[in-house]
């Protein structure tokens, strides 16, 4: 356990994405199997335990610390993990300390009743840094600013492999990975992937305005243009197991297996192949706003009710497999062509095919982008998120390669709104007033006042953080446990000139309005607040919209 | 610690000698403040960090050490007039109050000030820790009615480990990374020397080098007769040829563009607040040294007990917990709230750093 923290530890601190690679391979090369695999897992996210749960670090610590000296430390450090193993009692140190392997096999097998014990006993053995790491495991997220890619990314360099080449293999293999380490230090055969509907790594696209010149280094003859739908990205995906069975599943963008809220899409993918594309809310064969779809995702439970109220549907782009046979090396025209016949023999309500926008010329495109609605999305304009265009002659490639996918989204909406109140982050951010609730003015009963429409707690530099955080400090009136709110008054506050993506009525906010996805654009230090925007701006680009 | 509570004589109470004024604590019958905030007629200093220690006042005392600290770094004139005391040696404040200075192992020349009027004594700390340090002299308890405590690690979570341990995972990094320079953040003023009499006791005998800023302190540690062997500045030397060595800076330098010069750094800062991860994050720190000139929470409530005082008041950092665990220990506790000795909250963490809490 100890190496194991003391790579956590490490990788904490590091910034630098290669050093970090450097680390971890060095730790895979030097730890044995099956310890090493298991921290393969941890890195990966592969780990969770079913009564481990912060919950009981609660419990533990309540019974050995003062609750008022608990709450004050939790507060400074704002990390439970963290704040748990500085404070634990070291009195009951013990000698030998369990190696991860022996943890993770205790946390899995360990039912309700013997696991605080258990857990209590390791980390009186552990120190403040193996502690730190075993609590991280249980609270689920290690933010060490290290990825599942970057952790396979280390494990490929041990045998100078491609990150994708531990990709294509990895849904058929679980901890501790001995076959995988086996296979990439030359000691085994490839692992059969024995997963009939595997998730294979999405390709994905750069933004337009990231290319200079893009107007003149790119000819629109090479490319072809589609919408980009505001939905969840996703892959369906089938096949034969060894009995004949057909295996269907719907992999999330990042490999997640959400198949479980979604039975009603599972149902229907009755093919065998994998299919990219958008899930979508359907109703009355029109596409709805990602609002909608939020209300049905995160439920617990997936009632009848829910999947009638909320359809979901795939918007199809693109066809990765069809039946056995691997399309992903042929260009993307290609590929295309099979998608329309292949979605047409399928005659699936849930299924259907992204339409694309026929342009010559850049301008054309740029017309479409603007006014979807007149460009071809007709009814549907609402959940275009903005258009991708992709090289005709591009393969299906994992990852983010260059120049052959582009996104090129539109403006998004803009408003000067003032800030009201402010909210301590967590993580890295936990001594930082990080959140921020604005307002935009709204003529009330007892004159001008301001109403708050949105809270947003990114679009700033860590620098701009800093200013803000200073600001909120001096110039806080009231505090409500970590919330302060901060002066907003016509003459005296902050403008922050918010963007959002798109606007929704809401019967749950006072302001009758939600921003969706909105961010710090801008601090506007020179503007006076009465000068920021009013809730009639905001109506109006509702109504627009 | 078992001890009785030293006794009360007299009818003399904590606020008839001590009181906060605007520019600080002040001795109430001798009209002197301790480590004023603002300038003042008579002003008693108990170490020369600047928060603690500033120029313009009318008389100073402080140990000769602290005296010569402060004409380091204010000049000649920065009183109208100095007077030096000895550790322990007894002044008659006048108005039947008589005080005298004891080791406080914060940095060179610190101390606490013991106040005795009329049988009753009321210890300020000032700032103080109980670890080893090989560059000051070493904490004296001193028994009292009132003492008044610092709190800068006033939380569980800070129990500071040896400083030793931190130097050695400091001397593996460079025999790790012989191809970097490493840069240790440290304040001017007692960590800097600390580190470089630790590393000195841990076999390290290469050249240390310091930035500018922090030279002039550590000529006058070592005109102390405190050994911390061959300091050098940086020279006119490339930055490339300062691979695998140890250059100490303040703080702020990190940041700096003087820090990117080097080639490669290891960025190191040596502090208690180096304990919290996010902390050390947020100063782009690689290798965080948990290296304090301040009690951790075990030795602040340690301290507490073994001065016997039954009445506690608490100067700055984290009162409010320390009065919790004071209270819960059955002494009378109080927070002075007292501002001006460096903000404990974190956005100034580098500052905190640089400044406040060396």
């Amino acid at each position: 356990m100890n190496r194991f923290a003391h790579l956590l530890d490490r990788l904490s601190y590091e910034p630098r994405r290669n050093a970090k690679i450097r680390l971890m391979a060095d730790y895979f090369r030097e730890v044995p199997d099956p310890e090493r695999g298991w921290a393969l897992a941890a890195l990966t996210g592969a780990l969770s335990f079913r009564h481990a749960k912060p919950n009981v670090i609660r419990t533990l610590i309540a019974e050995r610390t003062d609750p008022v000296l608990f709450g004050l430390s939790w507060d400074y450090v704002g990390d439970l993990a963290e704040t748990v193993a500085l404070m634990w009692p070291v009195e009951r140190r013990v000698n030998s300390v369990p190696p991860l392997s022996e943890i993770v096999a205790g946390l899995h097998e360990s039912g309700k009743i013997d696991l605080p014990g258990r857990l209590a006993g390791w980390l009186d053995a552990l120190d403040e840094t193996g502690r730190w790491a075993l609590l991280k495991l249980i609270t689920g997220a290690l933010r060490i600013g290290a990825s599942a890619r970057l952790a396979k990314t280390a494990v490929a360099s041990l045998g100078g492999l491609e990150p994708n080449e531990i990709e294509l293999v990895w849904h058929g293999l679980a901890p501790p990975y001995e076959e995988l380490f086996a296979w990439v230090e030359g000691r085994g055969p490839r692992p059969e992937n024995i997963d009939p509907a595997p998730f294979r790594p999405p390709m994905l696209a750069t933004a337009l305005e990231d290319t200079a010149d893009w107007r003149e280094a790119l000819d629109p003859n090479d490319f072809s243009a589609e919408w980009k739908w505001d939905g969840i990205r996703v892959q369906a995906a089938a096949g034969r197991d060894e009995g004949g069975r057909l295996v269907a599943r719907l992999h999330s963008r990042t490999g997640e297996d959400v198949s479980g809220a979604f039975p009603d899409l599972l149902e229907a993918i009755d093919f065998e192949g994998a299919i990219d594309g958008e899930l979508l809310i359907l109703r009355d064969g029109r596409v709805q706003s990602f609002n909608v779809l939020q209300q049905r995702l995160n439920r617990k439970s997936i009632t009848p009710k829910l999947t009638a109220e909320f359809p979901a549907h795939i918007r199809a782009y693109d066809l990765l497999v069809e039946g056995t046979e691997d399309l992903r090396d042929l260009p993307f025209a290609e590929r295309r062509k099979r998608l329309e016949a292949f979605i047409a023999r399928l005659d699936n309500l849930r299924i259907d095919l992204s339409p694309q926008i026929p342009f010559t010329t850049w301008e054309e495109l740029a017309a479409a982008r603007s006014d979807p609605a007149a460009g071809g999305a007709g009814v549907d304009a609402e959940a275009v998120e903005g258009v991708m265009l992709k090289r005709d002659d591009s393969p299906y490639m994992p990852g983010r390669p260059k120049g052959l996918w582009f996104k090129w989204k539109r403006d998004p909406f803009n408003v000067d709104a003032v800030l009201m109140y402010a909210q301590r982050g967590s993580g890295k951010r936990s001594s930082f007033y990080s959140d921020y609730t604005f307002g935009v003015w709204i003529e009330g009963e007892n004159g001008r006042e301001l109403v708050p429409v949105g809270k947003a707690y990114f679009g700033f530099t860590d620098e701009e953080l800093q200013q803000i955080d200073r600001f909120v400090r001096k110039n806080t009136i009231n505090r409500f446990g970590p919330v302060r709110e901060v002066v907003h008054e016509p003459e005296a506050g902050l403008v922050l000139e918010i963007a959002f993506e798109g606007l929704n009525r809401s019967t749950r906010h006072k302001s009758g309005v939600a921003m969706r996805f909105p961010r710090i654009a801008r601090i506007r230090w020179d503007k006076p607040p009465g000068e920021a925007d009013r809730i009639e701006h905001l109506e109006a680009l509702l109504r627009a919209t | 610690m078992g001890m009785a509570p030293y006794p009360a004589a007299s009818m003399a109470r904590s606020e008839d000698l001590l009181c906060r004024t605007s520019k600080g604590l002040c001795c109430r019958p001798a009209g002197v403040h301790i480590d004023p905030t603002r300038p003042v007629e008579r002003a008693l200093i108990t170490h020369g960090h600047s928060d603690h220690a500033r120029a313009g006042h009318g008389r100073v005392l402080a140990t000769p050490e602290t005296l010569a600290i402060m004409t380091a770094r204010y000049g000649e004139n920065f009183a109208g007039a100095v007077q030096p005391l000895e550790y322990g040696e007894v002044i008659d404040l006048g108005s039947g109050v008589q005080a005298s200075l004891h080791p406080a192992g914060h940095v060179l020349g610190s101390a606490h000030v013991l106040l005795e009027w009329h049988g009753f004594r009321a210890v300020v700390s000032g700032d103080y820790k109980r670890e080893r340090d090989p560059t000051c002299t070493a904490f004296t308890p001193v028994r009292c009615n009132l003492f008044v405590t610092e709190a800068t690690f006033g939380l569980p979570v800070f129990r500071h480990p040896p400083a030793e341990q931190e130097i050695a995972t400091l001397l593996d990094s460079v025999a790790l990374f012989p191809e970097r320079a490493h840069l240790v953040g440290a304040y001017a003023l007692g960590k800097a020397q600390r580190l470089m009499g630790l590393l000195r006791e841990a076999g390290y005998e290469a050249p240390i080098f310091v930035h500018g800023a922090m030279l002039a302190l550590t000529e006058l540690y070592q005109a102390h007769g405190v050994e911390l062997g061959d300091i050098q500045p940086l020279g006119t030397r490339s930055r490339k040829d300062f691979a695998g060595a140890i250059v100490i800076c303040p703080p702020s330098a990190l940041r700096d563009l003087w820090a990117r010069k080097f080639p490669d750094p290891v960025t190191a800062a040596a502090s208690g607040w180096m304990r919290v991860r996010a902390r050390a994050r947020q100063i782009g720190v690689e290798l965080p040294l948990v290296i304090s000139d301040h009690a951790d929470w075990t030795d602040l409530g340690s301290t507490i007990l073994e001065t016997g005082a039954e009445e506690v008041w608490v100067t700055h950092g984290a009162e409010e917990a320390l009065v919790h665990w004071c209270i819960a220990q059955g002494l009378d506790a109080q927070p002075l709230h007292l501002v001006g000795y460096g903000d404990e909250e974190g956005i100034e963490a580098l500052e905190t750093v640089d400044e406040a809490s060396p």
